[in-house]
């Protein structure tokens, strides 16, 4: 395994449209290290959920490769390299909490004793050992979006794709879930590709925020965060997050500040 | 409207119809001895009951002809319908092929098609009906399933994509759980347009026996209470069909949740 959970190399994406050809990735070149958090950034429509569906093989890119722990991105989706959370939680409603976080190891052919072991690990993991019997219409959306991370995170990846999974909370409890995000990946070691439309939540999330232009999606700017690995609740008001905030909102705007959040943007 | 407890407007709820029932049936009963209208018009309810009573043996023996053409056109229209959807939705081909198909058995009438196909099986013959049940109740099964197997919500085909799972464990884990409800919405309508085509049917020739040929026999002979009897037969017929089906549908729907 090489030291890089993600290499990007000069990928474009073209989406043909009824209107002609719509450029949604241009000259992607990214590389995500074994273990590192980076988060993609950018206005809507700046390709940044593209370009993760494109590390999940869930699409192709036009041209340039996609590589996942040195293999194509397909032959890491086949290899179960990566786990994933979308938007949506995305659960079964016929199947229960412990049924929708064992679905992807029943697939793949894991004992029953040895499922059960993990979706009790699991379901520990995300605390919700009370409600492993409900159904998911009987759970509120936080709760529902920490069931799917534990399914993202079954199978023990150790590269986890996440698609603005805390875009439809409320803001109290997405930063619950943050702190909880970040707990879980100081467990498990994962590297992470999060994509998010927040600033305060790329800062407090990511060892790296990668800014994206939109139309056609570029990479505009690679910040780092330096904020060292003790991400707790007290860092939200602390001088160096503010900084941060403030490095990403002008690397969004380009070089020329505005004091108030860009168009488009959630500044919470 | 003043709110009810919960136990009481369970209670309202049974109450109620039974209520409107009634009443109805005693405004009818009085229009016919009180009100002058000739019971060769329009048979009183008391005659009519007086007549279920006297041919409870006919009775039930027609609903069983009936129900039993019935069942078999439903249970074979339904296998054939979610069968032929599934055909579809795997294969682009026959979507194509089958949607003008199924659009003229939709609207081909029952009562055209019957003298047609008691002929072709023989005057002895439950075949042409069972045939005649089994197609009106193909159609509403296909189509609603057609549409459930076709709501699969792209959040969960990424997903399994994501699983490199392979086109029966996609199959088995969403599509077909996806589409379950649909089926049975299906199956409901076409529970009750299976006894209806099963009853219509034996209007138009072929073996006696059924409430259809006993209706209209019935009528023919101007006993008209007696004909009135067996379409309160035919009611309950359908209604049972009707519940039963709901009654499986609960039942398989309540071991997923």
């Amino acid at each position: 395994m090489t030291s890089e959970a993600v290499t990007i190399t000069d990928v474009d994406k073209t989406f043909e449209t009824r209107s002609g050809q719509v450029s949604a990735l241009q000259g992607i070149n990214l590389t995500v290290a074994a273990g590192e958090f980076v988060s993609l950034i950018g206005p809507s429509g700046c390709g940044k959920s593209t370009l993760m569906r494109l590390i999940a093989d869930l699409d192709t890119p036009t041209s340039g490769t996609v590589q996942v722990f040195g293999k194509s991105a397909s032959h890491a989706r086949r290899d179960q390299d990566y786990g994933i959370a979308f938007q949506q939680a995305g659960l079964l409603p016929w199947r229960t909490v412990a049924g929708n976080i064992e679905l992807p190891l029943a697939l793949h052919g894991i004992g029953s004793r040895q499922r059960k072991e993990r979706v009790a690990e699991l379901i520990d993991l995300v605390g919700l050992s009370e409600f492993a019997d409900r159904f998911p219409d009987q759970l509120s959306g936080g709760m529902q979006q920490r069931v799917a991370i534990a399914r993202a995170l079954a199978e023990k990846p150790a590269l986890l794709l996440m698609d603005e999974p805390f875009g439809a909370l409320d803001e109290m409890t997405r930063e619950r879930m943050q702190t909880e995000l970040v707990r879980i990946c100081a467990e498990t070691k994962a590297a992470v590709v999060f994509v998010t439309h927040s600033i305060p939540e790329a800062a407090f999330l990511s060892d790296r925020v990668v800014v994206m232009s939109p139309r056609p999606g570029r990479v505009q700017e690679i910040i780092p965060m330096r904020l060292g690995a003790a991400r707790t609740e007290g860092l939200r008001e602390e001088h160096a997050f503010f900084d941060m905030v403030t490095a990403v909102r002008e690397a969004l705007h380009q070089g020329s500040p505005v004091p108030t959040g860009p168009r488009g943007m959630e500044t919470r | 409207m003043r709110a009810l407890s919960p136990r009481a407007e369970n209670t309202t709820r049974i109450i109620a119809p039974v209520a409107a029932g009634a009443l109805v049936l005693g405004a009818w009963q009085l229009l016919v001895t009180v009100g002058g209208v000739d019971d060769y018009l329009l048979p009183s309810p008391a005659s009519i009951i007086d007549q279920i009573v006297e041919f409870w043996p006919s009775m039930v023996s027609a609903a069983v002809t009936t129900g039993l053409n019935a069942l078999l056109g439903l249970i074979i229209g339904s296998m054939l319908g979610i069968l032929f959807a599934l055909l579809a939705s795997l294969t682009r081909v026959i979507d194509f092929m089958s949607a003008p198909v199924v659009a003229a058995l939709a609207v081909i009438p029952i009562v055209a098609l019957a003298p047609v196909l008691n002929t072709m099986f023989g005057a002895d013959s439950q075949i042409g009906r069972q045939a005649i049940a089994g197609l009106a109740s193909f159609v509403p099964v296909f189509i609603n399933t057609l549409r459930g197997l076709r709501q699969t919500l792209p959040v969960h085909r990424d997903l399994m994509r994501s699983y490199a799972a392979s086109q029966t464990q996609v199959m088995r884990t969403v599509t077909l759980p996806t589409a379950t409800p649909f089926v049975f919405t299906g199956i409901r309508i076409a529970s009750s347009l299976a006894v209806i085509s099963a009853l219509v049917a034996e209007y138009f020739g072929g073996p006696r026996g059924g409430l259809g040929g006993l209706i209209s026999t019935s009528a023919a002979s101007s006993a008209y209470p007696r004909a009135w009897a067996y379409v309160v037969a035919g009611i309950v017929l359908g209604l049972a069909f009707y519940l039963a089906t709901l009654a499986l549908e609960r039942l398989v729907m309540r071991r997923r949740s």
